[in-house]
Formats: structure tokens, sequence, C-alpha cells
């Protein structure tokens, strides 16, 4: 989630009324956004994905002022005409859609240019998913000769000076040389051209996604009017970028207006700041919220949330790219009410519990186990692959993650005694005899599941001790198939982590459902063990499905 | 306790000292008239004086006894001897001195130190060592170094008794390596008490108590004629560690009792899962940042699986495409079979609650559910981050159900759980509306700690999965900030650090 430091002065002001810490604190909670902290004038605050008109101090302020009420309703933004045009090329393929405009009468500061500079990197990152899908630039517009071409050229030949830079340089090496150009390199895989903003006098304004060009310049104090495109893949996804942008800009002083987007089949007037209409029905909002709320009280709500209505419809702002249906307006009703008004209730309805038996069947399987004096532990899930193979002496086929984040924690647990093995080398200073047992999940390929790997839940235990045994091993095989009323039969195995002839595999209605054995020197030196161990595995999740068939009946 | 209660409780090596003790002043003495160990001595005068039998008093005495190279030196004596020998006939140039006399080179630095310092050996012109009047008078003279050395083979000399010329030779012996060394001689001394006074004079015989109730004694009723020992049970005993379930799992079969108290189902699935499951049908775009790399764990091999019927997988893509039927935008674009196939770890149980939805017929409702199990999500571990963690989820399914009552559920979980005091904070997630934040109130710590997400499922989730519109009112806080606070564990590793020791001790789960 994007976290935005808001300068609380400007904040304020915008909102035109100054809170008690206490109550700006908990009023900015309540409205919907994660509040970090309140340092001297930084309101530090993560503002929720699919809010990022709220990125900016403008934005963040009017929605802030209609929640406490000091400036309710519809936003209004009127635009003008520019008559100014971009005339958007066939070419531009990979970024097939723009949307422009024009906001004049601005006046910059330090200050303000830091906040637009924040709300572009902001909204880029979020809103535009790291450039991927959408892209943004501003420029002072006195310096742009109208009409303006979007066209896809190939790098090598175009030259331009990149921002930052003090002598032109051929496009192609953007990539290399531009920070902007190494950072975002992977946002244009496979393009063969990329998409550039050309004046009528043939000047680049910028290069995309990169960099603008120093040419055109940046925003500086003297900046009183100013160009924005906003260039990606998703026409909507642009056009709302354009509204957050000139929203904001409007509501820091400046004037909208509007330019032409000519593609080679329509053209399209940019921004359209019109209010979308939604359905209104109170009946659905009362029925989500528990409330028996009226018409004019829930319109009172919506307003405080910023929307307007008009016969039977709520208008939504141009800004608000997260509302897809009806019940986003629920929720901004909830907001409104405040989360805090609800009275909570318990439904009386009746349900029947139940446990599922698998589960049940497995706190039974451990009961057995702790009962017989065993410890449980629990283990990741996620571990290395050498522990799992070489470091038992044995191959198994491991599954391994995509992305790992550690070379202890790169594959997918296949079976369970190495989880054991790991607890006891960490544990060689407590008193011995330990006794410890684990149920846990297992992966293994299996082309007949969903996801062509199988779980299965495997219950193992270790006995680690002077003198244990493969005879103590079987033991508690036997004493836990017993217990099970599980009808079983062991056959002689071999298995590279124990002492040959000193393993056994158990069988149950002809099917092989663990193992258990005397744990080979080696392998004990492997794990750096002076102590004798031995173990059994078995599969639980295999045991509960043949439970039935082999119920001995006494 | 009287004599006679005494007597009685007297273990057997107690009663081994017993009549010694009139004779004896010392533990020394007793070991040497019984022959029974020192351990078992002292152990029995300790017990003794327990019961204030008598009184015990340590003295301790410093002494002066041989060291390694002490013992050696006296065998082929002192460095600056053999080094001093070595000239008795001749002058010799260093090297063959160091060879004549056996020296190692930092014994022949030492050497020539002192023996230069006393004025006992000089330089000839030739680069030779000689021997000069004084070092003639050193060779046939014992040092009081070496007097002293063979006193101290003849036995320890304590420190405080040392005369004038041991003191000088003590004084330069101990600052040369491990010739002597000094060693802390204890003796315990023991004086009767009036009660160990009275005690000796009775007579009771050792063989008269039973120590152990063997079945010997209970077939030939011989126990009746005898008097039990009587223990010391106030005195401490060797720990025994029973066998028991992990503190985790302790903690979750409580909550999940609370969950069946109010009437909820179990619900169970496996970790594994497709893209579909777990982003897909909870409406999470294919383009959402959570679906990175860096977030989530991703399979190597098999990278992806097979995606369930045509059906739910058209409705899911309308959904994602624009909204299916219920109204919604959706997030536009194309939806990728591809992508959904991808195989993930699961970040969420909520897509247990999915998988059940997806089951569930009209009939079957209104209908709850819950579940507890293991998410992922790719992360470096550190005190606070663990790349797995608990969670608890929850899903009610009812056609009148509402907000009030999603905050009335989970008021009244975490109640159970401890937290008598809950808030709920807007919040965002692709999947509810409204969401929710819950913060419980520490009663400890005096603070609100932020315990997890909660909503009403979408309808663009709802839809596509059950067929219908209905509220889903569904939840999953993490469930290891509950554990780690009634533990009060601060660094999350500590959960799977699987301490034998720590196993053992933890106290039980008592609520």
């Amino acid at each position: 989630m994007p976290t935005v430091t808001l300068n609380k002065e400007v904040f304020e002001k915008m909102v035109g009324k100054k809170l008690p810490l206490e109550e700006l604190k908990d009023r900015i909670s309540m409205l919907g956004t994660d509040l970090e902290k309140i340092e001297g004038n930084d309101i530090v605050v993560e503002v929720f994905p699919n809010r990022p008109d709220m990125l900016s101090e403008a934005g963040f302020a009017r929605a802030f002022s209609s929640f406490i009420k000091q400036k309710t309703g519809l936003r209004t933004y009127k635009t003008k005409k520019s008559g100014f045009k971009v005339l958007v090329d066939k070419s531009v393929t990979m970024r097939p859609y723009t949307a422009c405009a024009i906001i004049k009468n601005l006046k910059f500061d330090d200050e303000r240019i830091r906040q637009v500079m924040q709300i572009q990197e902001k909204l880029a990152k979020t809103h535009g998913r790291n450039r991927k899908k959408s892209a943004y630039g501003l420029y002072p517009s006195k310096a742009i000769s109208f009409p303006l071409s979007y066209v896809a050229k190939d790098s090598q030949k175009v030259m331009f000076q990149p921002l930052g830079f003090d002598k032109k340089i051929v496009a192609s090496q953007v990539e290399e040389l531009h920070p902007k150009g190494k950072e975002y390199k992977s946002v244009a895989k496979g393009w063969k051209k990329y998409p550039f903003f050309i004046d009528a006098k043939e000047n680049v304004l910028c290069m995309l996604p990169y960099t603008n060009s120093h040419d055109t310049g940046k925003i500086d104090e003297r900046t009183t009017d100013v160009f924005v495109e906003c260039t990606g893949n998703d026409f909507e996804n642009v056009s709302f970028a354009l509204n957050i942008l000139a929203t904001m800009l409007a509501d820091m002083g400046g004037e909208i207006y509007t330019i032409d987007i000519v593609y080679p089949d329509k053209t399209v007037t940019m921004p359209n700041l019109e209010p979308k209409k939604m359905m209104f029905d109170v009946s659905y909002i009362n029925k989500y919220l528990g409330l028996q709320l009226s018409d004019k009280e829930c319109v009172a709500y919506l307003e405080r949330m910023g929307y307007g209505y008009e016969k039977g419809h709520v208008l939504v702002p141009a800004y608000r790219v997260d509302i897809l249906h009806p019940i986003d307006l629920v929720e901004d009703i909830a907001i409104a009410y405040g989360y805090e008004n609800f009275a909570e209730e318990i439904p009386n309805v009746m349900t029947i519990a139940r446990q599922n038996p698998f589960e049940v069947y497995k706190k039974k399987v451990a009961e057995m186990m702790v009962g017989l004096g065993f410890l449980e532990t629990k283990s990741y899930h996620i571990m290395s692959k050498e522990n799992q193979t070489a470091r038992m002496n044995i191959q198994v086929d491991v599954i391994e993650l995509a992305n790992s984040v550690s070379v202890e924690h790169h594959s997918m647990r296949a079976w369970m005694l190495p989880s054991m093995m790991q607890i006891l080398t960490i544990n060689t200073h407590h008193e011995y005899p330990q006794r410890i047992f684990e149920m846990g999940t297992t992966f293994r390929k299996n082309a007949k599941m969903e996801t062509n790997v199988e779980e299965g839940d495997i219950l193992c235990t270790v006995s680690c001790h002077a003198g244990a045994n493969v005879t103590e091993a079987k033991q508690m095989l036997d004493y836990l198939m017993r217990m099970l009323g599980m009808q079983y039969e062991v056959h002689a195995a071999d298995n590279g982590c124990c002492i040959p002839g000193r393993c056994g595999k158990v069988m149950v209605g002809g099917k092989e459902v663990g193992f258990f054995g005397e744990l080979h020197p080696q392998v004990l030196a492997n794990w750096n063990l002076e102590m004798p161990a031995c173990f059994f595995e078995v599969d639980v999740s295999a045991l509960f499905g043949l439970r039935k068939i082999s119920v001995v009946s006494y | 306790m009287d004599v006679r209660q005494i007597m009685e409780s007297l273990h057997p090596l107690e009663r081994k000292v017993l009549p010694h003790l009139s004779s004896c002043k010392t533990a020394q003495e007793i070991v040497e008239k019984t022959g029974m160990l020192d351990i078992e001595v002292i152990r029995a005068l300790q017990w003794l004086s327990n019961k204030k039998v008598l009184e015990l008093q340590t003295l301790e005495e410093e002494s002066v006894v041989l060291d390694t190279f002490g013992v050696q030196a006296l065998d082929a004596g002192l460095p600056e001897r053999r080094f001093l020998s070595a000239l008795a006939k001749a002058p010799l140039t260093l090297l063959d001195v160091k060879k004549k006399a056996a020296l190692s080179d930092e014994e022949v630095n030492v050497c020539i130190g002192t023996l230069r310092g006393k004025a006992a050996i000089a330089f000839g012109a030739d680069k030779k060592i000689l021997l000069t009047e004084q070092g003639k008078n050193f060779l046939e003279k014992e040092s009081l170094e070496e007097q002293f050395l063979k006193k101290l083979v003849k036995g320890s000399v304590p420190v405080a008794k040392l005369v004038d010329e041991q003191r000088f030779a003590f004084d330069q012996l101990k600052k040369r390596k491990q010739l002597i060394k000094v060693s802390v001689a204890k003796t315990i001394i023991f004086t009767l008490t009036t009660s160990g006074r009275n005690m000796i004079k009775q007579d009771i015989k050792a063989t008269d108590f039973i120590e152990i109730l063997s079945p010997e004694f209970l077939k030939s009723g011989e126990w009746k004629n005898k008097t039990f020992r009587r223990y010391d049970i106030t005195s401490n005993v060797p720990q025994v560690h029973g066998g028991k379930h992990h503190f985790i799992n302790q903690a979750i079969e409580y909550a999940r009792q609370v969950w069946l108290d109010m009437g909820f189902q179990e619900m169970d699935g496996p970790i594994l899962n497709t893209s579909f499951w777990n982003f897909d049908a909870l409406f999470v775009a294919q383009d959402h940042p959570v679906r990175d790399m860096q977030d989530t764990f991703f399979i190597k091999d098999p990278s992806s699986g097979k995606l369930p019927d045509k059906k739910l997988v058209a409705a899911i893509k309308g959904s994602h495409e624009g909204g299916f039927t219920t109204g919604s935008k959706g997030w536009g674009g194309m939806w990728s079979e591809e992508d959904a196939k991808r195989n993930v770890l699961r970040t969420h149980t909520t897509v247990l609650s999915v998988k059940t939805i997806a089951s569930l017929k009209k009939t079957d409702l209104p209908a709850k559910f819950f579940a507890f199990g293991k998410c992922f999500r790719n992360e470096t571990v550190d005190w606070s981050h663990l790349f797995e963690f608990n969670q608890t989820e929850g899903i009610v399914i009812d056609p009148n159900a509402n907000f009030r009552h999603l905050l009335g559920y989970l008021k009244q979980f975490f109640a159970k759980m401890g937290f008598s005091q809950a808030r709920f904070r807007p919040a965002y997630f692709p999947y509810t509306e409204p969401s929710v934040e819950i913060d419980v109130f520490h009663p400890v710590h005096k603070k609100w700690v932020e315990l997890g997400g909660a909503g009403i499922f979408r309808p663009e989730v709802v839809v596509p999965l059950l067929g219908i519109d209905v509220p889903v009112l569904a939840w999953g806080p993490g469930f290891d900030r509950i554990i780690t606070e009634y533990y009060k564990i601060t660094d999350l590793r500590e959960l799977y650090k699987n301490d034998i020791k720590q196993l053992r001790d933890t106290r039980a789960w008592l609520k």
C-alpha cells in the first residue's frame, strides 16, 4: 500500500478547518486510510489502493472535508476548450491510449512542486501498476507548439536530450544510461518501437515509459500553465489518471482546459469530468448494512463521501476509480455512518456445528502420541532440498519454489523425518531421552490432482536416546495401529536413512502407508547427532481413507 | 521435630556417619574412619545440619603446591641451573649452550636475562659465554627457589605459614610459568548442637527403618514390625516431562471450540492452489500487485494446474472482464486462463471459503463455516515476519445477514479469545465491500492491537460461485498475534523454534 506524507498545514488550509490532534487522528482512521503517524507538520498515511484520488493533499483534503461535514456533496469542475489537439498515430499499438489536458493559472513554489512530484510518483506506482498500465508526465505548456503527435518510433532514429542530461543522445541508449530507463526497462519488454510525444516544431517532449526531454523542461516557480499527458494500454485507466491529476491541480487553483485527442477513427475530448450515474436503491443499502435509513439520510451520508444525487441516481465523481457496483456505495455510506456507530448483533439463526472428520481423526492420533509421552513439535512447510535428500542419504522428488526467499527455505516438504532431524540437531544440549512427534502436510507430484501436486498429512515420531532401536520404533507404530484398529503388515525394506536390515515398510490392505527404522550412523553424523534414534512415519491421510475397510471389530 | 522424629527421618548415609560424630571434628576424619566417599560424608553432614543436629563451618586454607613444570624442574633442574652447568667446563656459544642444556628459545632468553642480572655469566670476545666467579658460586650452592621446590615435594605448605626465605622463593617462583600454584583446601568442621548431642545418645539401629517398601515386605508382612524412614518432603526432586501438544495447536484447539460453540462447520483443503481459486474467484485483478513474485510463492514445477468446470471458469472470466451478471463494471481488460492456472501457496485461508461456497446449493443456506490454516507470503524472516502464518477463517452465508451481524460474530469470537473490547475500522480488500479492519484492546498492554481483516464478499465473488446474490460475511484475521500475546512471545520465530526445553516448560493454554 502506498504511504504518502502530507503537508499538514496545506492539508488543513484546503480542508478549511483545523481539528484537535486526537480528533484528526481518529477521523483520518475512520475515513478509511491507515494513519501511520502525525509528526510535526507531516501526516503520514497509507492510502488504500482503491483510492488513488486521495494520494495528494488536495485529494485527501477533498475527501476529508466532506467526511467531517465541512464541505459536502459533489464537487463540480468546469472545463474550457483549449482548442489544442493531440494526434494519435496508429503506430502506438504497445500503449494505444492517451488522455491530456492543460491546466492554467497555477502558482508553484517548492512545496507545491513536491506535492505534484509525489502524486505523479505514487499514482504511477499504484494506479499505473509501476508504469506497466499507465504513465504520466507534466510539462510547462508554454514551450510546446501544438498540435502534438503521439507516435511510436524506432528508438535508434530519435535523438533527444533526456531530463538531467547535458547533451542529446540516441533514444535507444536511454535504457542503459538513464536511471528511469534502467528502472522501468521491464515495462517495455518486447517493444520494437517506443512511443514519443513530439510537438509541431519536431521537439521531443518525452520518451515513454521513461523520461521527459530536457528541452521542454521541468515545472518550476515560473510555471503557470501545465500540460498533462497520461498514456497507457487501458482507456479507462488512463482517463481516470487524468481526472485525478486535473482535479487535483484545479483544487490547487488551476483552470482546466480540454484537449481533443484525435485517434485515426475518432476524436475524444479530454478530460471528461462529468459524474457517472449509478442506480440508488435504499432498500439494498439497508439490507446490507442492517439499518433503516430513509432516502434523505442516505443522500446525506453519500454527500459526506463526496457524491451528488439527482432524480433517483447517485452522481459518482469522475476521479473515483473504485466504484464498480452499487455495493461500493454501500461501503461509503457505512463509513459516513461511522463503523463505530453500528450496533453489533448476533442473529438468531440455527445452524449445526460440525468438526471436520479428518481433523478429529488427526486429533486422536496426536492424543495417542501424547499418551506415549511424546512432545509435539511444529515445523515449516518450506525447507531446503539438501536437507531432505543428500543429508538423509536418500533420493526424493522434491517440489521447488519458483521464487525462494533463501537457501534454507526453497522447497516444499516431501516427507517429515528431515524436519524432525532438524529439531534433534538444535537440541543436542538438552536432556535425553528426546521423544518428539509432528503431523504435517507434505507435497508430492501427482498429475491426477488439480494442481498436479498431492498433499498428505504425515505423522512422524522420533525417539532419540542411548537405547533407541528399531524394536522401539516398531513398538510405537504397533501401539498406534492397534489403537486405530488398523490391521497392518510389515515388510522388510531398504532406505538409505536406516541401518541395513533395520527398516520396515508398513502395509495396510496392500497399500504402503509408512515406514520405520533405526537411523543409520552416517545420517546421524550428517545431522551432528551423537545419540541413536529410531522413528516411524505414517501417512495419516491414507490411514483415514482406509479406516473403514480394515477396522478390526471386537 | 523431636529427636525421635529426626532419628526416623535419617537417610542411610546420615545414619552411617552418626556413630562418628562424637569422636571426629572434620568431614575428612569421618572419611578416613568409615571409608565412605567424600561426597557422601559431605551430603550426610549437610542434611544433618538442615535438621539442626549439627552446625557446619567451612575453613578455607591456601597452600602452595608444585605445578607441572615444577615437578619437571625437580628432576632435570631449573633452566638457569642447566644453563650454568653447561658452561661448567668451558665457555660455549649460545647455540651450544642451548643444545647441551636442552633448553627452549624462551627458556634461553629468560636465563640470559636473569643470569646477566645476577652477573653469573659474561660474553667473551669470541662471542662465547663464560661463567663468572659469581656463576661458579651459584653452581655450587642450592638457590632458595630450589630449596623451596624440594620442600614442596614432601607436601603442600600453607601460605600463611611461610617463613621469610620461603616467602622470597614463593614470590619469585610465582612469577614463573607453572612451577608452583596455590591451591585452596576446604576443611569442613562440625559441632553438634544440643539436640544433636541428645540424639547420639539414643540407640536406634540402622536396620530398624524401611527405606523402600518392597513387594517382599508386603508378602511377608514384615513391614508391621518396622518403621518407615521419614523423608524430607520439602526437598527438591528432579523434574519430569510429559508428552504434550504443541502450544500453537493448543491455542488453535481452543479457538476451534469457540467456532464450534457458535454453530460453525469446519472446512479444510489443500495448501497449494491454482491462482484461479486463490485470486481469480476472489475478484483479485490479474494485474494486482499481490500476484507478483515478490509477494506470493509460486512453484517451479509443476508451475500450473488445471481449471475447474467450464461454466464456473466462464463465470469468473465474465466477472473480471465485465462484472458477469452482477451489474458491476468488472476490472475490464482481458482475463487470462494461463494466469489463473498458475499454482500458488495459498496466501489466505479465504481460498477455503471460496471452494466451500462453490460447492453449496441454495438449500444448504443459511450456513456458517470456519477453518484454521497455514498461509504463505514471500517474506524474509525476522522477528516480526515469517513466510508462514496461521489464519482463522469464517464465513456466514445467509440471505438475511448484514454488516451488523458481521461485527457481532467478530466481537463474540474475540471476547471468547480474551479480548472483551474490539473496534472496527474501514479497510480495503479487493473481494469485500464493506471491508473491516479489526483491532482488539490488549487488557495488559493497554493498547489497540491490529488483528486482521473482514468484510462482506462482493457480488462479483458470490454470484459466479453460488449462482445467486446472497450476503456472505467473511473474515480471515491472523492467529499468530493471539498466540504470541498469550505466551508473551516477542519474536515470531520463537513459534517454530522447537527448542525441546522450551516446549517441555511452556505452560498449557489455559482459558
